[in-house]
């Protein structure tokens, strides 16, 4: 899955059909890698999950389903960061805001789900009742329905991405000013949200979902499913954001990225290509989100705070930015690093995580895969 | 002397004796009824009778008995005739007097009526004050006539309102107005819910007292939201002024330096920490200094967070200057480090830093209007702070060289600028200052390691409002997003303010993308 040069000849694009294309953004190797990931997916794990028995130690357990579809999601989002940040050169600290609006679209259905066998067997979702209101307010319309709760989590993410960004780079505000105005609006949702009167559940957000689709959620069955689809969204991704960087669109970003001022002399306008990525990687993150609620069972607006926007910066960097294999690796070595140390030494997580910040910037600009390839290059020199 | 000293003495005991409580009035301060009591009590305050009040205190306190029909003053050992004031056996029947709630509010309101004819001016106007609220019309007669022969201003003013309230239901047109009059002159919520009755039809039937109580209401009004805007106002600057604390520090190391600096919310942490730690030291080494541990911990704050910064500058941001993006991030993990090693120490729970004693209280400006020292304080610390920065960097070697080093650095060390030691101790002049607005945040806050995650967004809005380069910026910005954001939270609620703030922020840079101050000419493009 990495984007170097691939083995098929790259005729000018636009007389090759699509799917060429699409198959050209990768090589060989990747799609061999990305074909074993989904057969693992898809195959193995359920198989493991359902066929063999608790005891073997081959029987994948529930939660590590649970953990390994929440790192896929997370995952998801960091190739949705990468996208802006390693190639554009965009900093968004906001991208936890764009992951909670698809939770929350896609949460506001599964509290519909739930029926009457809430605590309060009302129609309307619990916190509603809490609040002794009467009816769904309008913004709550439609939220029965699957597929429009579907448009939701990407229809959502992509307005405010469209008009925050439009706005942004319009007057040119790039950066560290950027990351900051991200961030600021990130922590304005946040308190939105925390309040009870928005009308998502302040503190508690959502949560004790029922069902999915009128199928239980807790069952092994819908967790597999769900599993599946975030594996097939993490791996589709990555083919998009393959092919969507070795486009012209994303060869036009990357130098966007590294000479900004040339790019607009040469005659190109850097608002529309930067404002395309910025909303593509915003909806990226809103599906991410959609996928992560079921499967993990709660939102709330702690997503949306400052801490775990940054924390999916540095997933990407620590993975290598400006690499598409980079930050899945990067997620899913924090998270992983999380799970253990949160379990095994809860008070030294922070330090961890703070010190990985620093280690990485300072020493290991290309992240881990930079630091393989550095290694390989060492044998390679070797060898010859 | 002594002659003169003994016939003053007669003198005065012949007076009390003179105006001996009535016997009847005293028998019925121990009627079956309430409504007679209260009555009895009512009319033995008009006596203006300092016998009276002995009797009505020990009323109050629960230790007036009643045997037959003589009623005796009891303090637990000795018993008293409550008439004549002489020594007598307690009869073995005496039954205490019960007073309710509703008794206990006639004889406060008696004594104090009582009290004001008392010689000692303190006495007096203690006794004016507790009248303000509460006031019968039965203590018309009472008032006026404490009124008339009334010499100290002050009290007179206070005993002039407490009359006009109590007369307010006066049968007569011409009192009431007159009431209502020199109620128009005060500016107190109370006594708006006392004109209220008056402006109305059904409850008012004379034109005149009518149209007079409107326009008193208005006055009243007016003032009252005078007072509300004043405090809006000063909760604002008071805002402003932390605000500001907190952005000083950034504005020189971002504002000035360009370095993004996350981890300057912790920096804030270490100072109210380093408060902390000065208190209790101050507690266990210097009891009898308590109250000065703050002016103590002024400069150990400084230089412990300059310390740290110093630490931060050497080991990670030099190597990042000119990389905004990757300095923001490890400056966050730096924070993340801070933070815990704050929570490893100190513990996760928030620490109690309490204010000295010379920082407690207020001064009282309007009825509604009152303001707490330890805001004045921190106000005036903010501008000390402020003139201490300014100073540092306009009129000393250091702040030269600092400005030097941010125009042109390669020029500024070719005329012999050290230029990294510039760089540390400027990042280290911006961190101390952050943990003297650490220092002050301890006064008004909590005090717990996750105290500055919420002070670094407002810090950095502070600083792209007001301009990146200069200090003039941040102080404008300080105190307009205070003053504003105060002023909206008197409408619309914290939250909706903040959030409506952070929004008009957004569009504003859209504007002024360069911030309020913009710098023009060649330096603009950095």
């Amino acid at each position: 899955m990495s984007v170097t040069a691939s083995t098929l000849p790259l005729p000018a694009a636009g007389r090759v059909p699509l799917t060429l294309r699409v198959f050209a953004a990768l090589d060989r190797k990747a799609w061999i890698a990305l074909g074993i990931f989904l057969a693992l997916a898809l195959v193995a794990v359920p198989l493991l999950h359902l066929a063999v028995p608790p005891e073997s130690a081959f029987h994948v357990s529930t939660y590590a389903i649970t953990l390994i579809g929440k790192i896929m999601c997370y995952a998801l989002v960091a190739v949705a960061m990468d996208l802006i940040w390693g190639y554009g050169g965009i900093l968004s600290l906001g991208h936890g805001l764009f992951f909670a609006l698809g939770g929350y679209a896609f949460g506001m259905y599964l509290m519909r789900q739930i029926g009457r066998d809430g605590s309060y067997q009302s129609d309307l979702p619990d916190f509603m009742v809490f609040l002794d209101w009467k009816e769904l307010p309008w913004f709550w319309l439609g939220s029965d329905s699957f597929a429009w709760a579907a448009f939701l989590v990407v229809a959502l993410p992509a307005v405010v991405a469209f008009v925050f960004g439009y706005f942004a780079f319009r007057s040119r505000i790039k950066g560290v000013y950027f990351s900051i105005i991200t961030q600021a609006l990130t922590y304005a949702a946040m308190l939105l949200f925390f309040r009870n009167e928005t009308g998502f559940g302040g503190n508690n957000g959502f949560t004790d979902f029922k069902r999915v689709l009128d199928v239980p959620i807790t069952a092994p069955e819908t967790r597999l499913v769900l599993f599946g689809l975030t594996a097939i969204a993490l791996a589709a991704t990555l083919v998009f954001a393959a092919w969507l960087v070795k486009s012209k669109f994303g060869r036009v970003l990357t130098a966007i990225r590294d000479a900004e001022s040339r790019v607009m002399f040469i005659g190109y306008n850097p608002l529309w290509y930067k404002l395309t990525i910025w909303v593509i990687s915003a909806v990226l993150c809103g599906i991410a989100g959609a996928l992560y609620v079921p499967q993990v069972g709660i939102i709330n607006p702690s997503e949306m705070s400052t801490a775990n926007s940054i924390e999916i910066a540095i997933w990407v960097a620590v993975g290598g930015r400006g690499t598409l294999i980079g930050p899945v690796i990067g997620a899913f070595a924090v998270n992983l690093a999380k799970s253990w140390f949160t379990v095994s030494f809860p008070e030294y997580w922070l330090f961890f995580l703070g010190l990985l910040f620093i280690v990485v910037t300072l020493l290991l600009p290309q992240g881990l895969v930079g630091l393989w390839k550095r290694i390989m290059n060492k044998k390679q020199g070797a060898a010859a | 002397m002594k002659k003169f000293l003994l016939s003053l003495l007669l003198c005065a005991s012949s007076l009390g004796a003179l105006a001996a409580p009535d016997a009847a009035l005293v028998r019925q301060l121990a009627a079956e009824d309430n409504t007679d009591k209260i009555t009895a009590i009512q009319q033995l305050a008009q006596t203006a009778d300092p016998e009276a009040i002995r009797i009505l205190q020990a009323m109050a306190e629960g230790s007036l008995f009643l045997a037959g029909d003589k009623v005796f003053i009891y303090d637990g050992e000795t018993a008293r005739d409550a008439l004549s004031g002489e020594t007598a056996a307690m009869p073995d029947d005496a039954e205490s007097i019960t007073v309710n709630n509703r008794l206990r509010g006639e004889l406060a309101n008696a004594l104090a009526a009582l009290k004001l004819f008392n010689p000692d001016s303190a006495v007096r106007l203690a006794a004016a004050q507790e009248l303000q609220s509460n006031v019968g019309a039965e203590m018309a007669e009472i008032l006026g006539r404490a009124k008339a022969q009334e010499s100290d201003a002050q009290i007179k003013a206070l005993l002039i309102l407490a009359h006009a309230q109590a007369t307010l239901q006066d049968a007569d047109p011409a009192v009431r107005l007159a009431a209502v009059k020199a109620l128009a002159e005060t500016a107190s919520p109370a006594v708006k819910s006392l004109l209220l009755p008056l402006t109305d039809k059904e409850t008012e039937a004379d034109d005149g007292v009518r149209n007079a109580a409107v326009t008193a209401l208005k006055e009243i009004e007016r003032r009252l939201a005078w007072g509300e805007t004043l405090a809006g106002i000063f909760s604002g600057l008071s805002l402003g002024s932390i605000l500001l604390l907190a952005a000083l520090g950034l504005a020189i190391t971002y504002g000035v330096m360009g370095i993004i600096n996350m981890a300057h919310g912790e920096l804030l942490m270490v100072g109210a920490y380093t408060a902390y730690v000065m208190q209790s030291l101050f507690r266990t080494h210097f009891p009898d200094l308590i109250d000065w541990y703050l002016p103590a911990a002024i400069p150990v704050a400084f230089f412990t967070a300059a310390a740290v910064g110093v630490l931060m500058e050497r080991t990670v941001i030099r190597w990042l200057y000119g990389r905004t993006l990757e300095t923001l991030l490890a400056t966050w993990g730096l924070s993340l480090v801070l933070i815990q090693a704050a929570r490893v120490i100190f513990g996760a729970q928030n620490v109690e830093v309490s204010n000295p004693g010379w920082m407690s209280g207020g001064v009282e400006l309007l009825p509604n209007l009152i303001l707490p020292w330890n805001r004045v304080i921190i106000i005036g610390f903010a501008l000390f702070v402020l003139l201490l920065v300014w100073l540092l960097m306009n009129k000393t070697r250091l702040g030269m060289f600092v400005r030097a080093v941010t125009q042109n650095r390669p020029m500024a060390g070719c005329v012999g600028v050290p230029t990294s030691r510039i760089d540390t101790m400027a990042f280290a002049l911006g961190a101390g200052i952050a943990g003297l607005g650490g220092v002050a945040l301890s006064q008004i806050s909590n005090v717990g390691p996750d105290m500055g995650q919420g002070y670094i967004v407002d810090s950095f809005m502070v600083v792209v409002v007001g301009g990146v380069g200069q200090l003039a910026g941040a102080v404008w910005a300080a105190l307009g997003l205070g003053i504003f954001s105060k002023l909206l939270e008197g409408w619309a609620g914290a939250v909706i303010a903040k959030i409506a703030i952070l929004v008009a922020i957004i569009i504003f840079i859209q504007k002024r993308p360069q911030g309020i101050f913009a710098l023009k000419g060649r330096f603009a493009d950095q």
